[in-house]
């Protein structure tokens, strides 16, 4: 492909892959961040419980 | 039926669809990538008429995110749907980077065509009023604490926006621009050549069924968010039960 306008093209679709790229990144990370988060905050509530049960077994 | 209102059901519901969803997408991708290149220069734009396949799909997307946004405030305000919120939160970031696609590659198509990056006409304006319009909600929830409170101040600031939406559709028809009227969706049919249509179906699909993917696991991530701070809490008040009994043991 040879255009003397070769280079908006390519500087349009490195926009695009960027901003999609961010885009998913975005929701990929925060869903790995929450999944942990849960996890923390569960083990948390289970401790909490544990240390009731154990105190009025 | 499932019932969406139900987060479990809503969650089952995503964890089935996606991975066909993203592999939906990918192959979208790929062919609507792979026709783009294919496809023969316009006799007036030349190969610059490939940035059209990423810039018309963008834009198509940004007035239907806020379409779906506008339907989710709704849901919020008069229906009290319980996941509405959700996918009104969880759209506006998407929104608001398909609308930076649709601006940033018609201002790099602009430069070569027009011999300009921007214009102050009417349907760039408009687009960009819809860019601000998305960081407004954006920034909207994030300076509400309370859940409940921002989720009706974005569902307000979105429903008053949505008067955006035939602006930016008519504003070609309406006022004199130096944007190009329709050609896809007019009366009489599409004015494009089919050689030039084809891979411009094919990538508004891919943009469709990637909007899908990422605003389904982004409405997933809030349903993890709000069981966080349900687990949270329910870990604090049995905290603060036990306390006192610990207290009271340590003081034996």
């Amino acid at each position: 492909m040879s255009d003397p306008h070769l280079g908006f093209i390519i500087a349009a679709y490195a926009v695009a892959a960027v901003t999609i790229g961010a885009m998913i990144g975005w929701v990929v990370l925060d869903s790995r961040r929450l999944n942990a988060e849960l996890a923390r905050a569960t083990r948390a509530l289970s401790g909490a419980r544990g240390r009731k049960g154990a105190e009025h077994p | 039926m499932v019932n969406l209102a139900n987060p479990t059901a809503f969650l089952d519901l995503a964890h089935r669809v996606l991975p066909w969803l993203a592999a939906a997408t990918i192959a979208l991708f790929v062919a609507g990538l792979w026709l783009a290149f294919a496809a023969p220069p316009d006799y007036q734009q030349g190969e610059t008429v490939k940035i059209m396949y990423l810039h018309v799909p963008a834009a198509w997307m940004a007035t239907f995110v806020y379409a779906v946004m506008t339907a989710a405030a709704l849901g919020t305000l008069v229906w009290r749907h319980p996941l509405a919120d959700a996918a009104q939160k969880a759209a506006a970031p998407l929104g608001a980077g398909f609308t930076f696609i649709c601006l940033a590659t018609g201002s790099l198509w602009g430069k070569p065509m027009w011999g300009t990056y921007w214009v102050w006409d009417a349907r760039l304006t408009s687009v960009l009023v819809l860019f601000i319009l998305y960081l407004g909600i954006i920034a909207l929830w994030r300076a509400i604490d309370d859940p409940g409170r921002a989720a009706k101040a974005a569902a307000i600031l979105t429903l008053v926006g949505a008067v955006d939406l035939p602006i930016i559709k008519f504003s070609v028809d309406w006022w004199n621009t130096l944007h190009q009227p329709a050609s896809v969706f007019r009366l009489g049919g599409p004015t494009i050549a089919p050689e030039l249509l084809a891979p411009l179906i094919v990538m508004s699909l891919a943009f469709t069924c990637l909007f899908l993917t990422l605003h389904l696991m982004a409405i997933r991530n809030e349903i993890l968010r709000r069981r966080i701070a349900r687990v949270t809490m329910l870990a604090a008040v049995e905290g603060d039960r036990l306390a006192p009994e610990l207290a009271a043991g340590g003081a034996r």
